[in-house]
């Protein structure tokens, strides 16, 4: 039994995972419904890491949940290398060898009853790889993510640091080769230098196996380091996707500006993540009719209140931002003048 | 408020209903059919027929539990096998005189087990506390009848204090509130106690250890509070729980009785409960058992209310 | 990205020491827990007397006597006296810890297994599955354990047998809601969510993640039981529901003494005792297995 090299079936064009209006909606007692994920499109190239940023509550990890199958979508539909997750070409089951994830909590995300090689054995043996080759595997990963397999396979987690177990949880990920990795908030819990030691291994890593990146995180500096697009959530939806340096250095829409400007230093005595902006919190509950921001927006006007902005692609072709101010004859004062678009 | 209150209300209805249909088919997993606990020896078949067609055993059984629903519901339990008497109007006098014991003996048992608990609680790790947790440990594995019987071995046998079982010289009927005979009261109530003494004091040595660990408490002796202001501190905090744990241990006591009952033919539920299974009187049985379980799921609910009254934090859970 | 190959049967999987795992460090914390390892001995010591009773007791414990009946303890040939009919009562507490062990441990295993089968299955598929049984759960939770035990036995009948089915039946709810609430925690955890990622079905994940992590607090919960399961039964046989004459256990012993206690009365008392004996060495025991276990609440 062999784990075959998943081909390139779509080419360098077809994105590798595509989201249509992915929703999932939880329903609370009362009627009530927070609406986690609200309409999200996005799509993510082959090779490429798309770093997914905003404020916690803004559904950036239910997002990574939906996208990892672990939650079904209410709604829309996912494209994996051109086909439907879930669908005749490509099952559930084939999928998740494909798309993998490192969840934030290095301790809680592996089993404590388990050795290391153990847990990272367990996805090949599901998949049908003997026990023996799926530890030989293990002990592989374990080397290369940076830890000597003879000192650390047959240790339990509580006896590893949370480096050395986010390590651990990566190996684990690669052991079914997948194609797409979705890291969620993967390296938020590690120490400053361990961070930056475990961020290097991912960008290493990636180069090594030509992986492909989801990467959430609430922190700006580490999104702006290892991705090339962002993508920033506000309440539930997509506000602003682009390049990673023309979206910091150049930034769109209000709320990407706000995040921005409290954006801490790289100094990191005084790295701190506030809200960044006066006005009410977000409430994904009862989220504000028209542009979700608008309560919280510098520059709203009417129209934001009333019409939902569409998350409009802009002169250049790769950047999007869903706000008034950049879609010619919106109705907002600050809009394009309509000939300057067209 | 309201909305809690018909939230409890709401929720224990499915339970009481469960209970019910619990006890109604006690008397059909009993081996045998239901009638012959009811027949004479030498029935006649047509007479079986007959008593048959009477007690409704010939109808489909969710039609018997709808029908045997609506008469307990009207407090019709049926009738007793071995007296030939309502059994509701036989487990309403027992429940009096359990509800007797059962209240001194819950008393006794919150008295003391706050008591040891406190004291536990208040020297953490000093050997008060251990011989406190000890004395909690040996009440939970106590085998309480055997207790009784330790009880009367003690106190009746060998010193002749107290009477050694029975309610009074006329029985409970003659029942008159003097010393003669609330001395047959005391060693029932005395061997009951242990039960939920054990547990109050654990619940108490919790709570006192708790809220003295709380960051305020050095802070009110840092203020120069006296120790009796800690004191009653810690009694505000620690009453609620307290208290809804002597609730439920009352409501454990009602059932629990039967053993001790047995041992000191005390004319309670329990002792009631012993004759029935004793004259397979199966009537009876179950609605003794009905009355209690719904005792005990009627307390629980009071004692919910009346945590969320004292208790606003618990009305949101 | 490589293909794994495997080659036949010939892959060879250097052994690595293993650390010491969980059940070393149980074993290490239990050792130290002086009170728990003196409980651990009592119960051991009642086992062996239980199993090899025919070699320890100095008598028959049904060969009754008239002539020597309600001896005092320290009668010569009768260390702890005679009972009402006679019989050595050393032999007979030696002999009844058979039964009385049995009907405290039997039920609890059993009830272990049943309850734990529904708990985990409820907890881990949650939905309805888990609504309808944790209602019925709270319906039995609607009756004190002794209430409901002499209910069903009374309903049942006397005998082993229905005091075994009643008391099996008064443990599965309180099992099932534990193991419900320890795997619906673990039915959270990042592990199980990785497991789900890493295309594993449900059994799969039960069995490798699930049974691992909450067998443990459901075993230490049962072992509390057993001294509850001891007292019930002894229970049930005093008041006549239970074992039938003339097979010693402790509770009927009991019973069959109880008008006994004017003429002899500590002779009475002694089947208690071995069931407070017990139960309590039970109970540390398992309070010990509990910390060691590091089991919470």
């Amino acid at each position: 039994m062999t784990l075959e090299t998943h081909p390139d079936r779509g080419g360098a064009g077809t994105p590798l995972l595509q989201a249509k209006t992915l929703t999932k909606h939880f329903p609370l007692g009362g009627g009530a419904v927070v609406r986690a994920v609200d309409g999200v499109d996005f799509a993510v190239m082959k090779g490429e890491t798309l770093g997914v940023v905003g404020e916690s509550g803004c559904g950036k990890s239910t997002t990574a949940r939906v996208v990892m199958q672990l939650l079904p979508q209410d709604k829309g539909e996912m494209l994996f290398d051109g086909e439907i997750v879930g669908g005749q070409a490509l099952t559930l089951k084939e999928y998740r060898r494909q798309a993998q994830m490192v969840f934030q909590d290095s301790y809680a995300s592996l089993n404590p009853r388990l050795t290391i090689e153990d847990s990272i054995a367990f996805g090949p043996t599901v998949h049908g790889v003997s026990k023996a080759a799926a530890i030989l595997k293990a002990r592989d990963l374990l080397q290369r993510v940076g830890l000597d397999p003879a000192r650390f396979a047959a240790r339990y987690p509580h006896e590893l640091s949370g480096g050395q177990r986010q390590r651990v949880n990566i190996a684990r990920a690669l052991a079914l080769g997948p194609r797409l990795v979705i890291l969620d908030e993967a390296v938020s819990a590690l120490d400053k230098s361990v961070e930056a030691q475990v961020l290097n291994l991912l960008a290493d890593l990636r180069e090594e196996f030509g992986l492909t990146y989801i990467f959430i995180s609430h922190d700006l500096n580490v999104v702006r380091f290892i991705s090339d697009r962002v993508m920033v959530m506000y309440l539930g939806e997509v506000v602003e996707i682009g390049p990673v340096e023309e979206l910091y250095g150049d930034p769109r829409h209000p709320y990407t500006k706000a995040l921005l400007s409290a954006m801490p230093s790289m100094d990191p005595d005084n790295r701190t993540m506030e809200a960044p902006l006066a006005g009410d919190p977000p409430n994904p509950i009862n989220p504000p009719e028209g542009c979700r921001f608008h309560p919280r927006c510098p520059h709203a006007q009417t129209v934001c209140a009333k019409v939902k902005p569409i998350l409009a692609t802009m002169g250049d072709g790769v950047r999007q931002a869903a706000c008034h101010m950049q879609v010619p004859g919106s109705g907002h004062s600050h809009a394009p003048a309509l000939e300057a678009a067209a | 408020m309201l909305k809690y209150l018909a939230k409890r209300i709401l929720y224990v209805m499915p339970v009481a209903f469960g209970v019910s249909l619990f006890c109604f088919l006690l008397v059909h997993i009993a081996p045998g059919d239901p009638l012959t606990s009811v027949l004479p020896p030498d029935a006649s078949q047509a007479m079986q027929d007959e008593l048959r067609k009477i007690y409704g055993f010939d109808r489909p059984l969710p039609v018997q539990f709808g029908l045997w629903l609506m008469k307990a519901l009207q407090g019709d339990l049926g009738t007793s096998i071995a007296t030939g008497r309502p059994v509701a109007a036989e487990v309403w006098r027992a429940v009096g005189n359990t509800l007797l014991i059962a209240g001194l003996a819950t008393v006794i048992g919150f008295l003391f087990g706050c008591l040891f608990g406190f004291v536990a609680g208040y020297f953490r790790g000093s050997y008060l506390d251990k011989f406190a947790s000890m004395l909690a440990v040996l009440g939970v594995s106590v085998p309480h009848y055997w207790l009784g019987m330790v009880m009367v071995i003690v106190f009746s046998v060998q010193l002749g204090w107290l009477p050694p079982g029975g309610a009074g010289p006329g029985g409970s009927a003659a029942w008159i509130w003097n010393w003669e005979h609330v001395s047959y009261m005391i060693l029932p109530a005395i061997t009951m106690s242990v039960i939920p003494m054990g547990i109050i004091a654990r619940t108490v040595r919790a709570l006192v250890a708790d809220i003295l660990n709380q960051e305020f408490v050095p802070a009110l002796r840092a203020k120069g509070l006296m120790d009796f202001g800690v004191f009653k501190h810690v009694v505000k905090n620690a009453a609620p729980t307290a208290l809804a744990v002597m609730g439920l241990q009352l409501g454990y006591l009602l059932g629990g009785s039967i053993l001790i009952e047995t041992v000191f033919s005390w004319p309670g539920t329990g002792f009631l409960l012993g004759n029935a299974i004793f004259q397979r009187d199966l009537p009876l049985l179950q609605g003794t058992i009905l009355l209690l379980a719904m005792f005990f799921v009627g307390l629980n609910v009071l004692v919910d209310i009346l945590q969320g009254l004292l208790d606003p934090r618990v009305r949101r859970r | 990205m490589t293909a794994i190959t495997e080659g036949s049967a010939a892959l060879v999987v250097p052994p690595l020491a293993k650390s010491p795992g969980y059940w070393a460090g149980v074993w290490r914390r239990f050792k130290k827990d002086k009170v728990a390892v003196g409980a651990g001995l009592v119960v051991l010591a009642i086992i062996l007397m239980a199993v090899f009773a025919d070699y320890v007791a100095p008598a028959d414990p049904t060969r009754s006597s008239m002539l020597r009946r309600l001896r005092p303890i320290g009668t010569p040939g009768y260390p702890l006296g005679a009972d009402e009919l006679g019989r050595d009562m050393l032999s007979r507490l030696i002999h009844g810890a058979r039964l009385s062990l049995f009907m405290g441990v039997v039920p609890v295993f059993v009830a272990f297994v049943v309850g734990s089968v529904i708990g985990i299955a409820a907890g881990f598929f949650g939905g309805k599955f888990n609504t309808i049984t944790m209602r019925t759960v709270d319906v039995f939770y609607a009756f004190p354990s002794v209430l409901l035990a002499i209910a069903l036995s009374g309903a049942l009948g006397a005998g082993i047998t229905n005091s075994l089915l009643s008391l099996t039946i008064v443990f599965i709810p309180p099992i099932a809601r534990i193991a419900e609430s320890v795997t619906t925690q673990v039915r959270g955890m990042d592990y199980v969510e990785a497991a789900r990622a890493s295309g594993a079905n449900a059994l799969t994940i039960i069995r490798v993640h699930v049974l691992g992590n909450v067998l443990g607090p459901i075993f230490v919960y049962a072992t509390s039981l057993i001294s509850v399961s001891m007292i019930l039964a002894s229970g049930l046989s005093f008041l006549g529901l239970g074992n039938k004459p003339p097979t010693p256990e402790w509770g009927l012993m009991l019973n069959t003494l109880r008008t006994a206690i004017y003429v002899q009365p500590w002779v009475a008392a002694l089947p208690g005792a071995a069931i407070f004996i017990t139960s309590i060495s039970f109970n540390l025991l398992s309070d010990g297995l509990r910390s060691a276990m590091d089991v919470k609440g």
